[in-house]
């Protein structure tokens, strides 16, 4: 089993640079004649079909491996044959919290590829576009997997670089200002992150994300360069979350990208490489105090509620789906924040334990609903050629399955039962109640009342009425983009009622990796 | 030398900053961005470097504890020229970006280069 962790890693990584290699192999149909060049041009688009369908396996390939492991018992992997001794080597670390964020990168990976089939056939140079995917998806796998500070440094910029270049894939003038501006403030919330590291390791000697939790004590977990270290690196990665202060960047950068990359940016980078860094640097290295509990609550309340009345606003569709976004990662934030104070105040453990269960229950669920409703924004956007909800109207007459997956995810997302967002909302309020944090509890709850608010406008301007606008001429979308909405769709309503088993499964030990009750689970040797 | 180059490595970190923050210019800003990329490099050698040490080459017929108590740090040499990589892949997407951004806006000035809003 061991030997299949890397693979989630190697396999994307891999089939990235095959396809760039591929693709540019000079064609055998090429000939020198007027007719070779014909039969050229009809042979590229099978051959591009062709890399298509080996992108689409691999990230199939990767999602089996991701559920397969979900079930094993896998230990540390040292790659490169280092011995654990001493901890020098490059380990990757399968633990938990890592197969539960592997599953979901893969899971939304999968239908994104699917989905940009038939959507990225009006761009050229798809092959690219695929690269770039993998490169990203291979990336983020390695962020949740690395065992050691400098490793998630170097996947973060992985991950960041080919999203930078995504967003840009149009190269429209929005589109390139958008980037640009992520591409500038990304590199540099990054060139903080390595501030950080470099200060931690210049303090522990180690990069080893177990054995600088355990020498942080000693050198003094207040001593004025850790907090330092801990400013530069929060602030970095709460950069890359894109909570509020810093969230200039996404609502530019998401819209702006192809609708898969939208649903990819939205749906699990900014968990990959924001929150989930966010919560594994807070609970299992720096290891939970008062301050950075503060830190963590601060930032989630502001993002949700400053997300929540930006995205009220908003009549573009796309615009609103990602300031959304701010707002939902402000959730989890949030209950990771309430459940460090519980840690740090010696509050009782099951309740923070329902608080982390409540906050990563939401990151599975926002990876779903949010990737769904970016993905029918698109399939929107193609059909009837707009992103404005004014302009939409009567969708539902024109575009069945479309509609109705939206719906699915907009009643997800605001919170309405049976769906998925109203069991991770309702557990996320209930323990921040039980913490004794009833104000806020009273605001999370204001603010899934706020969300509603917003995707009732969704429906009643786009899904509801006569066709009428751009909608008129709108069809329906090709049957690869409905496939990978109804993917989606099952999942946002399986998820909520198969919560008590899921719990048991998979978030069960993911909430022990970050309370740390089964020990030194997040790599490392206990010497 | 003592704290003194540390201080300095941060005043470059502040400058990069500066032009970041402060520059409306695409260039300039880009120019911001290397220099920050810069001041975390050194600062990156500097935390391995130690006043006469030798280079972190070790041969077969070496007492490894001498070495090691003689030699510089060699990680964050390995380190830093990951992070160098890094930062020549940024520098050219950034410098690709703003040709492009040139093309489709016709100047280099961020007030100039705002399309977006909301």
């Amino acid at each position: 089993m061991d030997a299949l962790v890397p693979l989630l890693v190697v396999v994307p990584l891999a089939t990235a640079f095959a396809v760039v290699a591929l693709a540019n192999l000079p064609g055998l149909a090429r000939g020198k004649s007027e007719g070779g060049d014909r039969l050229a041009g009809a042979a590229e688009p099978s051959r591009h079909r062709a890399l298509s369908l080996l992108v689409c396996a691999a990230v199939l390939a990767n999602l089996i491996i991701s559920l397969v492991l979900l079930r094993a018992d896998v230990g540390k992997i040292y790659v490169g044959g280092w011995t654990p001794i001493k901890a020098l080597g490059i380990e990757l670390v399968c633990d938990g919290l890592a197969k539960l964020m592997v599953v979901i990168i893969n899971l939304v990976a999968l239908v994104s590829i699917i989905f940009s089939w038939s959507y990225m056939q009006r761009f050229t140079k798809v092959w690219l576009f695929e690269a770039l995917f993998l490169l990203m998806t291979g990336a983020m796998n390695g962020v949740v997997l690395a065992g050691d500070l400098f490793n998630m440094y170097v996947f973060l910029e992985i991950a960041a670089i080919s999203s930078y270049a995504l967003v840009a894939f149009g190269c429209e003038a929005e589109e390139l200002e958008a980037a640009f501006k992520y591409l500038i403030l990304g590199t540099v919330g990054s060139a903080f992150i390595l501030v950080g590291v470099t200060i931690l390791y210049a303090l522990t000697g180690h990069l080893n994300m177990a054995k600088v939790h355990e020498l942080l004590p000693v050198v003094g977990q207040t001593s004025p360069a850790v907090l330092l270290a801990a400013a530069a690196l929060l602030g970095g990665l709460a950069l890359k979350a894109a909570m509020v202060p810093f969230h200039a960047w996404l609502p530019d950068a998401h819209p702006s990208a192809p609708a898969p990359i939208s649903a990819m940016l939205s749906g699990v980078l900014i968990k990959a490489s924001g929150v989930y860094a966010l919560a594994r640097i807070v609970f299992n290295v720096l290891g939970p105090s008062s301050e950075y509990a503060a830190i963590l609550s601060v930032l989630g309340v502001v993002s949700m509620v400053v997300g929540m009345f930006l995205a009220l606003g908003q009549q573009d569709f796309k615009r609103l789906l990602a300031y959304s976004s701010i707002s939902q990662a402000g959730y989890i934030v949030l209950a990771f924040g309430v459940a460090a104070h519980l840690l740090v105040t010696g509050g009782d453990r099951s309740i923070a334990a329902l608080c982390v269960f409540g906050g990563l229950f939401h990151l599975f669920n926002h990876a779903a609903f949010k990737s769904l409703l970016f993905l029918s924004s698109g399939s929107i956007e193609q059909q009837a050629g707009t992103r404005m909800l004014k302009e939409m109207g009567g969708l539902t007459r024109r575009m069945p399955v479309t509609s109705f997956c939206c719906r699915i995810g907009a009643l997800s997302i605001a919170g309405v039962p049976p769906f998925n967002g109203f069991f991770s909302k309702l557990i996320i309020i209930i323990a921040l109640a039980l913490a004794g944090q009833l104000i806020l509890a009273g605001i999370a709850a204001g603010v899934a009342v706020g969300t509603l608010l917003m995707y009732v406008k969704v429906q009643r301007y786009a899904l509801e009425g006569e066709p009428t606008g751009a909608a008129i001429s709108a069809r329906e979308a090709p049957v690869m983009m409905c496939v990978a909405l109804v993917l989606l769709a099952v999942v946002c309503v399986a998820a909520g009622l198969a919560l008590l088993p899921l719990r048991d499964m998979v978030f069960g030990p993911a909430e022990d990796v970050l309370l740390g009750s089964a020990g030194n689970l997040t790599g490392g040797v206990t010497p | 030398m003592g704290i003194a180059i540390y201080i300095l490595t941060f005043a470059l970190l502040l400058i990069g900053l500066y032009g970041v923050i402060a520059k409306r210019n695409v260039i300039k800003i880009i120019l911001g961005v290397l220099i920050i990329d810069y001041a975390v490099n050194m600062l990156l050698v500097l935390i391995g470097y130690r006043r006469d040490g030798v280079a972190p080459i070790v041969s077969a017929d070496e007492d490894v504890k001498k070495w090691a108590a003689a030699s510089v740090d060699p990680l964050p040499q390995a380190m830093v020229l990951t992070s160098i990589v890094i930062g020549l892949g940024l520098a050219a997407l950034m410098v690709a970006m703003a040709i492009r951004l040139y093309q489709k806006y016709g100047t280099f000035d961020m007030n100039e280069i705002r399309r977006l809003k909301g």
